[in-house]
């Protein structure tokens, strides 16, 4: 179960904390995205996982070895950089081969092996090309190409799709899940593209200020974030702010709200996703009337921002059918499971 | 029209001793001054059959080879030391490193000079190369040095990944990947070499490089033979400059 484990992993730069007191558990046939905006703490925690970092204090476990003070060279992960670092005196088949070369695997098993290796990642014919030959997908490729023939035990990707334009983005983000599972190795990825995370992710770790806010299957960090931070980053979504009255009971602007009975006295705040209110008042949960300030068309729905008499903003989707138009009046309602608090 | 006037007024006043040297390295009578007689290879001819000539030729081949690897060889592992490692007192080791471009050819010669007799070994090439290792070398850290950013570093840093130890990153891919870069060190110290008087000067005795010779050569009078060794040392010169540049400028467009 426990391929990858950090183990309360804190980063110092002088007074500065890259990151601080981070645990983490992953399984080998996990997808794992870091997601986070920049200065999160995502790329030290993966270059501290690939041994380029050493962690001021904590651990790293990886296939239940401790490998914390192991480098880069003889630890079991492999990285394709964000710039993909590829060699550029060297022929495409020369980059993919060079981590073999080293490892003093003969020529003939060698050239069998890169050649396999090519073919995984479409790139077949062309192994004698040089690396300015080639496209940015092309050499994203030849980067996997060159990390995965070494049969590492974590695969670490670092913005790997950061320089592409969106369609190739798309295409690589089915490649690299394809790959994943072909492989079946563990991956670990970094971006600040939550729809990226979304997309790849079999576990989502959301970071923020050098901590983990969240870490889970992307259905339940989307749909029930753990922290406030989690769910802003994850998405848009109404924000109501309010107060714990007895076990159960939130006081807001809007009246009174279901809350989970876990939460003690106090000030609290319950979010719902856009596509979870509902305009036609039909949920079981009264969310009252509320004005249209703003509708804008995106194809698929109506966004829609919407005020009510007490000053309690909404954002929500609406089918097109309904065409709002801002001065309407909404009855919004949602259902009791799809109010978070956080 | 005036700018044009100007600009040409100033290549003239730059290029015309030169050219003046080569035309009269191509001088068919005795003395390399006006009228003008020729053309005629008479006087490379000499050169290249003066057996003082020779000698100092295949001495400054030697000394400006031999320095330029020492120069890059060093320059390329401090460089690399520099731009790679963090350490305390890094600002003072890197401007001692550059400080000899700031001292004296007059000096340094000196020093060497005094140093060697001192240590109980005389003026010979072996001294000359060292004084130009000397001189050369902060050049060749300093081109080196420009060339290994943060892309570079990334670089690396995969094939530390994939397995390669320091040795290896050095000779396999650092090295080739700023290949340019060290051929135009090389060259531009070479040339560096190659036309230096003061140290040479100060330090041989029976071996001479290329410019000592002309030196000798010049106290004795004016000849066209003179000449005729002065182009083909601004030859060499030339050529590898060009090269520096197609060097540097393929670097550039890349």
């Amino acid at each position: 179960m426990n391929h990858l484990v950090v183990d309360r992993v804190t980063k110092l730069y002088g007074d500065a904390a890259a990151l601080r007191d981070v645990s983490l558990s992953v399984a080998a046939h996990d997808y794992v995205v870091l997601l986070g905006p920049s200065g999160s703490g995502k790329t030290t925690l993966l270059s501290v996982i690939g041994g380029f970092t050493e962690p001021t204090s904590g651990r790293i476990e990886i296939a239940g070895a401790d490998v914390t003070a192991i480098g880069p060279a003889k630890r079991p992960t492999t990285t394709v950089f964000q710039d993909y670092a590829l060699f550029p005196h060297m022929s495409v088949e020369k980059n993919i081969g060079f981590g073999l070369k080293l490892r003093r695997v003969p020529k003939q098993a060698r050239a069998e092996r890169v050649a396999r290796a090519l073919d995984m990642v479409g790139l077949a014919a062309f192994g004698r090309r040089g690396i300015h030959e080639l496209s940015g997908g092309q050499r994203q490729r030849v980067a996997l190409a060159r990390a995965l023939i070494l049969e590492p035990e974590i695969l670490l990707l670092d913005e790997p799709l950061g320089a592409l334009d969106l369609n190739l983005r798309r295409q690589m983000q089915d490649e690299l899940l394809a790959l994943q599972r072909r492989t079946g190795r563990c991956f670990v990825h970094v971006t600040h593209d939550q729809e990226e995370a979304m997309a790849l992710a079999s576990l989502i770790v959301v970071m923020n200020q050098g901590r983990v806010e969240d870490a889970g299957p992307p259905a339940r960090v989307y749909a029930r974030p753990a922290t406030r931070f989690t769910a802003t980053f994850m998405g848009e979504s109404t924000e109501i702010a309010g107060e714990i009255l007895s076990p159960g009971v939130a006081a807001t602007k809007i009246g009174h709200l279901p809350a989970p009975k876990s939460l003690q006295a106090g000030a609290t705040i319950l979010i719902i996703r856009p596509e979870n209110i509902s305009a036609d008042g039909t949920r079981d949960v009264k969310l009252g009337a509320a004005r249209i300030t703003e509708a804008v068309f995106q194809g698929a729905h109506y966004r829609v921002l919407a005020q009510s008499e007490s000053g309690q903003d909404f954002v929500l989707r609406v089918p097109p059918s309904t065409a709002p138009a801002p001065g309407d009046t909404l009855t919004l309602s949602c259902g009791a499971e799809d109010l978070v608090a956080v | 029209m005036f700018a044009g006037a100007y600009m040409a007024l100033c290549y003239v006043f730059i290029f015309l001793p030169v050219g003046v040297l080569v035309l009269f390295s191509f001088q068919a009578g005795d003395l390399p001054v006006p009228p003008f007689h020729g053309p005629s290879l008479r006087w490379y001819e000499a050169a290249f059959q003066d057996g003082r000539l020779v000698d100092a030729f295949t001495n400054s081949l030697l000394v400006g080879v031999i320095s330029s690897a020492v120069s890059v060889f060093i320059g390329f592992l401090a460089a690399y030391g520099l731009a790679r490692y963090d350490f305390w007192g890094k600002d003072v080791v890197r401007a001692l490193i550059m400080l000899p471009l700031a001292v004296s050819y007059l000096l340094v010669g000196m020093g060497l000079l005094v140093s060697t007799s001192a240590l109980g070994f005389g003026p010979s090439l072996i001294t000359v190369i060292i004084g130009h290792v000397v001189i050369n070398m902060p050049l060749a850290f300093a081109i080196c040095l420009a060339q290994l950013g943060e892309h570079q570093r990334r670089i690396e840093s995969a094939a530390r990944d994939l397995g390669a130890n320091t040795a290896r990153v050095l000779f396999s891919i650092t090295a080739p990947m700023i290949a340019p870069a060290l051929i135009a060190a090389f060259c531009l110290c070479f040339t560096l070499s190659w036309d230096e008087f003061l140290i040479a000067f100060l330090n041989t005795r029976f071996d001479v490089t290329l410019p000592v010779v002309i030196w000798s050569l010049l106290r004795g009078g004016l000849n066209p033979e003179t000449n005729a060794a002065g182009s083909f040392i601004f030859l060499v010169s030339v050529s590898l400059v060009l090269i520096v540049e197609f060097f540097l400028l393929r670097r550039r467009r890349a």
